[in-house]
């Protein structure tokens, strides 16, 4: 934790000395926002006060690499590997070529996952479902998604997305670390070290958590997804959740007003500050300085996650989900308002892509919950002109088989994993909207074009917050890592 | 900023002392930010006179240049290797006419061209590296060249060497040969010992440092009235002999085991691993030596005679993750958790990172992707499956301990609540024919290359010809006389848990990137006392433990914080925040909630609602949801709550737990919001609260004052100032006013969490005194070993 910790120490101490001459309780109802560490920057080695510009953690990083395209990140991954093959991909051979077994030269020699390694035929299968022409450059999008259909102009689409993992753990760790291998920081974490926070009264990393209808039961996440690794805990992602504890530990025990809880900190400040006095030991500076970060966050908090005042027109847009906390559509409009408190990167996972069998029942339930969502926020989000400094990103962990998981029928089919293609896609400053980046074979099995690794999405997801991939490290157990491990390459053209 | 400026050297020092403060500035500077410049010009005017490769060049050599001219010969660039004499001296190019060093001669040294260079197209490092040297490391380097440029084998593979503890005139202060090292430092530095800790103090921190838990009332109270000259001891040595010393020990063993009671993957099955727990537990308990220790979890299963308890011991190789069907290639995870148990000794027994050498010759260690392979075959022949194929698999090989076994030679194991007749165990057994073992291009399972057989790492200590080719023998090349780690590695852990800090700061890493030692003779002489003592966990413990330099003051002046702020010359005791375990036991026990039972099966005390089912998939059966536990169950010390690998509990991992996905050896401490937010709201702190409040007035009765001292010092270990006690009654008045105006609710307050208060007094009373309780419950000293 070193330099971090240094840094923060040092910044704490220094405000300390103004705080301290004003206060004669400790802390009282003063705004301490800038207890924090946020206002200071190293100029010639030494910290120095920046003037009126309050912020939360300072990060790592002195100033970006390059100019910045954006500020902060809205991801909504999708978990459990969403069919690009009917959503995005649209593969007419497939359904000309239906029951047909997938050519060994097409496969050639792609390691299967324990589901299907068993079976004997892999029968091709085109989407159910029916495909639109949208946007300028008459984009194929499935029917099961018509608002981001309407929506093409405004985001890019990379058909060619790649992985090395065939199996949602190892594969969800990799794209929100780095590695497949637990133990990493992931890429918020990432960014809240190496940007900080621009709100002080909220974490710099908040993940939201949804479940799908197209498969309730699906696969499991895991807290170490939004953990810090071996960075400081301060760059933790934190869980805002849709219950009665918004976020771990929040509210106040019942019984206890918020009047009481102030003296309740009062107090507590006056006796650690008696201790400092006594042990000199700036720790203890730090503890008192991070209570009233959390006071700020009893109040900050349940604000930001009150959407009861949201006007009728965007409970419209989003749909009517949104109004059921803890939904995918809820989230979204969640997202939008943590991103307006200028909150670095917020994570959302909606659960439920994982459609081995039953697919085309499951995975229209499954589109339905995040297509309006998804659209209302990129347009909420441009007419409030904030798209031009936020990225938006929608995508799973893995692609899906071009053949059938299980029995082929007329009307129904499974998709096992398949990572050597999927499609993700991104909006907002410095993208290309209304593009298609990268190509398929005409079996959506292969990349036969710009072909997108996870690391090179990772790379220009950094680039595009201005920071260099290869220069953004941290070094633990005597080697220096960072997020796109030793590889990684930007993807200039999207 | 860091750097401390005011440095000198004096003449001809030893070798460890005199370079060491030069390197104080090397890595204080690399702490405070790798590129930055601070002060360069300054340092160069105090280059050492003496250059010297490990404490001087090697840093700088491994951490800027070793990547592309380090040991990993396949990455070496430009046919230039810096790794040791022989290489670096080679003529390079076509010509064979050029040199990267020519020892004493600055001028035709390419090394020193390149990295003086302003031709970006030549400089080293390269730009696009990112990696830069300051001026002063530059002149390091010319100096070093100048002086002969001679390499030095890694300190920490050369055998720790006996050292006579130094003589110092006039030494009133020193209690035993470790304060005569940390002193003749102290005195290099111009530092001078702080005075003796408060007895009040001295007795919670070593409290603290041996059971993990802080003194009663009735025990400080004890100590305070004991003038005997020995009453220091005489707390230590009882101290020592509770199972609370054991049940504290084996809490820190489960970070590096990475002990779990679920598989850790996907559905995060559960799995029974807890006996094994219970037997670190007892081993600990019996003062079971280090050597000993060891040998067992490694090869209880291969020592002459083996037992069920000796079996019983090498779960620990079994600790890892495991996957189930469905999520993973059985042949590519069978290999990582080979890979786990490899890296698991490295860095739990090496302090060394093995994992770099998967895919790859070592980028700064003297560690070959063969050597690697060959540390990893020891491991390789248990008859394991990559995947389970259900939630009720034991991932064989198993043993199985009967009820009987459990009352006679298991007996330590707590079967209280065992509801099964048998119990079944991961363990580790010998395959019939040892599995071969390849070693694996890039570190990819299914692409095998050369067949290794079980060896360790030459530079380390090569593996001797008469020690059996497998676990047992691999025990026992740790414990060679003449072996560099085992011993400093396990001393130093034990330091770090006693001091705060290991003596070598990266207790994970003793290789070239590590930390160098602070103290590097008293390092070798605490490991070969360690040795040379029958590596006697309790003995060396005591031994720390009774020096001044544990004993005193944590007080910090401005003038020692600011020279001297991560406390490494030990001038002063370092203020640690308790372990997340701490905390929590501290309120249990304060409170008298705490249940002292031992062992068993581990315990789901309070959680936040939904946070097990927010993340499931269904799957995972017993870990789907969870079921809190009840009564006594909830009471618990923390080394006995359940451990989901996926999700564990999330009031310690705010405080800094380890997640216990790969072996552990050193926590961070960190100092966050969201730890405010538990100590505050956390229902296990405000019930304790309560029963704290509840307490104090069944012991001292209805005076106020006797009650808030009562608390204060059940808390802190002290008796509150009288300021100190003045904010505690008004704070208790206010609170109490406060349940008149509705701000504050008793009947809604005093209902948190199972426990219901005896005490005859008025419900707004024990409240307020209860909030009282949970705002000193809260104090910084309160969370702090001070």
């Amino acid at each position: 934790m070193g330099e971090k910790k240094i840094l923060l120490d040092n910044a704490v101490n220094l405000n300390r000395r103004a705080f301290l001459g004003k206060s004669a309780l400790g802390v009282g109802g003063l705004a301490l926002g800038s207890l924090l560490g946020c206002n200071f920057y190293r100029k010639e080695g030494e910290l120095v006060v920046k003037e009126n510009n309050a912020m939360g953690i300072k990060g790592i990083l002195n100033a970006p690499h390059h100019s910045a395209k954006v500020k902060r990140v809205i991801y909504l991954f999708q978990s459990g590997g969403p069919s690009q093959l009917e959503l995005f991909d649209y593969k007419p051979l497939l359904n000309e070529r239906r029951g047909e077994d997938l050519p060994e030269s097409i496969r050639n020699g792609q390691r299967l996952t324990g589901m299907t390694s068993g079976q004997d035929k892999f029968p091709l299968v085109g989407s159910n479902f029916g495909w639109k022409q949208y946007g300028k450059n008459g984009t194929w999008i499935s029917d099961l998604l018509p608002y981001m259909g309407k929506m093409v102009d405004d985001i890019c689409i990379i058909k060619s997305m790649y992985t090395e993992a065939i199996n949602h753990d190892p594969a969800v760790t990799f794209f929100q670390t780095g590695s497949q291998q637990p133990g990493r920081p992931s890429i918020g974490s990432w960014l809240s070290y190496g940007l900080g926070s621009e709100n002080e009264n909220l974490p710099a990393f908040t993940v939201l958590l949804s479940r799908g209808s197209g498969r309730p039961n699906g696969q499991p996440l895991y807290t170490r997804l939004w953990g810090n690794g071996f960075l400081h805990s301060l760059h933790q992602g934190v869980q805002f959740r849709a219950a009665k504890d918004p976020v771990l530990y929040l509210n106040d025990p019942k019984g206890v007003s918020k009047e009481t809880k102030r003296t309740i900190l009062d107090n507590l400040a006056a006796l650690n500050e008696k201790q400092y006095k006594e042990f000199g030991d700036e720790e203890i500076q730090s503890r008192i300085a991070q209570y009233e970060m959390a006071y700020r966050m009893q109040t900050s908090v349940p604000e930001v996650m009150d959407t009861e005042k949201e006007p009728d027109y965007i409970y419209k847009m989003y749909g009517s989900d949104a109004k059921i906390p803890g939904t995918y559509a809820a989230n979204c409009l969640l997202a939008r308002r943590l991103a307006e408190q200028d909150v670095r990167f917020i994570q959302l996972y909606h659960m439920g892509w994982d459609q081995h069998d039953n697919l085309p029942a499951a995975i229209e339930k499954q589109a339905k919950d995040v297509d309006q969502a998804s659209a209302a926020l990129v347009a909420d989000l441009k007419q409030r002109g904030m798209l031009e400094d936020t990225l938006v990103i929608w995508g799973g962990e893995f692609g899906r088989t071009n053949y059938s998981q299980g029995l082929l029928t007329d009307t129904n089919y499974g998709r096992d994993h398949h990572p050597r293609c999927f499609t993700m896609w991104l909006a907002g400053g410095g993208v290309k909207p209304g593009i298609v980046y990268g190509e398929t074979d005409d079996f959506g099995y292969n990349i036969v074009d710009k072909p997108v690794h996870v690391h090179d999405f990772q790379a220009t997801l950094l680039h595009l917050l201005g920071i260099d991939h290869e220069r953004l490290t941290y070094k633990y157990q005597g080697r220096r890592f960072r997020l796109t491990d030793d590889e990684g390459h930007l993807e200039k053209d999207i | 900023m860091f750097f401390p400026l005011q440095m000198k050297l004096r003449k001809k020092p030893t070798l460890w002392v005199s370079v060491l403060l030069t390197l104080m500035v090397l890595s204080c500077k690399d702490k405070a930010s790798e590129y930055t410049e601070i002060g360069d010009e300054l340092a160069l005017q105090q280059l050492p006179d003496s250059v010297d490769y490990s404490f001087h060049i090697k840093p700088i050599l491994s951490d800027r240049c070793f990547a592309c001219h380090g040991p990993d010969k396949n990455a070496i660039e430009a046919g230039l290797s810096l790794n040791s004499a022989e290489d670096a001296y080679a003529p390079l190019g076509e010509n064979k006419d050029r040199h990267g060093i020519v020892p004493g001669d600055v001028e035709n040294s390419e090394i020193l061209k390149r990295i003086f260079t302003e031709d970006n197209g030549i400089l080293m490092p390269p730009p696009e590296s990112n990696l830069v040297l300051s001026e002063y490391e530059k002149a390091l380097l010319k100096k070093w060249v100048a002086q002969g440029a001679q390499y030095k084998t890694h300190w920490a593979f050369i055998p720790p060497q006996p050292q006579a503890a130094p003589n110092i005139a006039n030494d009133d202060w020193s209690q035993n040969e470790i304060d005569k090292f940390i002193l003749k430092k102290m005195e290099e530095k111009g530092y001078h010992p702080s005075k003796k800790a408060t007895k009040a103090q001295l007795l919670r921190r070593t409290f603290f440092s041996l059971t993990g838990l802080p003194p009663s009332v009735a025990q400080i109270d004890r100590f305070m009235n004991d003038t005997s000259t020995n009453a220091f001891e005489k707390v230590v040595d009882s101290l020592l002999n509770t199972v609370g010393y054991a049940e504290y020990m084996a809490a820190d063993w489960m970070d590096v085991a990475r002990y779990a009671d679920t598989h850790g993957y996907q559905d995060d099955f559960e799995r029974t691993m807890w006996p094994w727990r219970d037997w670190v537990i007892h081993a600990f308990d019996k003062n079971m030596p280090y050597d000993q220790f060891i040998t067992y979890q490694l090869a209880g299963d291969l020592i002459p005679n083996p037992t069920k308890v000796s079996i019983l011991a090498t779960g620990f190789n079994r600790n890892h993750k495991i996957t189930a069907v469905g999520c993973g290639n059985p042949g590519e995870y069978r290999i990582e958790y080979v890979e786990d148990r490899t890296n698991t000794f490295g860095t739990a027994f090496l302090g060394m990172t093995m994992e770099c050498a998967r895919c790859h010759d070592h980028k700064y260690d003297p560690l070959s992707q063969k050597e690697h392979f060959q540390l990893f075959s020891f491991f390789n022949s248990i008859d394991e499956n990559g995947l389970m194929a259900n939630a009720g698999e034991i991932p064989k090989p198993y043993m199985t301990i009967t009820k009987d076994e459990s009352e006679k030679i298991l007996d330590f194991i707590n079967m209280n609540r065992v509801e099964s007749k048998d119990l079944a165990v991961m363990v580790m057994e010998e395959m019939p024919k040892p599995r071969e073992t390849f070693i694996l291009n890039r570190g990819v399972y299914d692409q095998p290359t050369d067949l290794v057989s079980p060896a360790t790492p030459e530079a380390i200590l090569p593996f001797p010809k008469e020690l059996p080719q497998n676990r047992l023998g691999l025990a026992r090349w740790l414990f060679q006389k003449d072996h560099p780690l085992t011993a400093r590695v396990a001393v130093n852990r034990l330091w770090q848990r006693i001091f705060g800090k290991g003596l070598v700061e990266s207790s994970d890493d003793f290789g070239n990137q590590g930390a160098l030692p602070s103290h590097p003779e008293l390092l070798d002489y605490m490991a070969l006392k360690f040795m040379n003592e029958g590596w006697d966990i309790k003995d060396i413990t005591k031994f720390m433990v009774l020096s001044a330099t544990f004993q005193q003051s944590s007080a910090i002046s401005p003038e020692m914080q600011e020279a001297d702020p991560e406390n490494t010359f030990l001038a002063r005791a370092t203020r640690i925040r308790l372990s997340a375990e701490m905390i929590r036991d501290q309120a249990l026990q304060v409170s008298g909630l705490l249940n002292e039972e031992v062992g068993g099966p581990s315990v789901k005390p309070y959680q936040p609602e939904g946070i097990w089912e927010e993340t499931t998939g269904g799957g995972g059966g017993t870990t789907a949801t969870y079921v809190q536990s009840t009564g006594k169950d909830l009471y618990r010390k923390s080394l006995y709550t359940f451990w989901k690998r996926t999700v564990p509990p999330p009031s310690m991992m705010t405080f800094d737990a380890a997640s216990r996905d790969l072996c552990t050896v050193k926590r961070q401490e960190t100092n966050t919001p969201l730890q405010a937010l538990v100590l505050l709201n956390d229902p296990q702190l405000i019930e304790a609260a309560r029963a704290l409040a509840d307490k104090s007035v069944q012991s001292v009765g209805k005076n106020s004052d006797a009650q808030m001292r009562y608390i204060f010092q059940s808390a802190t270990s002290r008796p509150p100032t009288n300021e100190e006690l003045e904010v505690l009654q008004l704070f208790y008045r206010d609170a109490y006013a406060k349940t008149e105006t509705g701000e504050f609710v008793p009947e809604e307050y005093l209902t948190i969490g199972e426990y219901e208060a005896t005490a005859k007094i008025e419900a707004a009373s024990l409240a307020a005194l209860a909030l009282t309780a949970h705002t000193i419950l809260n104090l910084d000293e309160t969370i702090t070993k001070g």
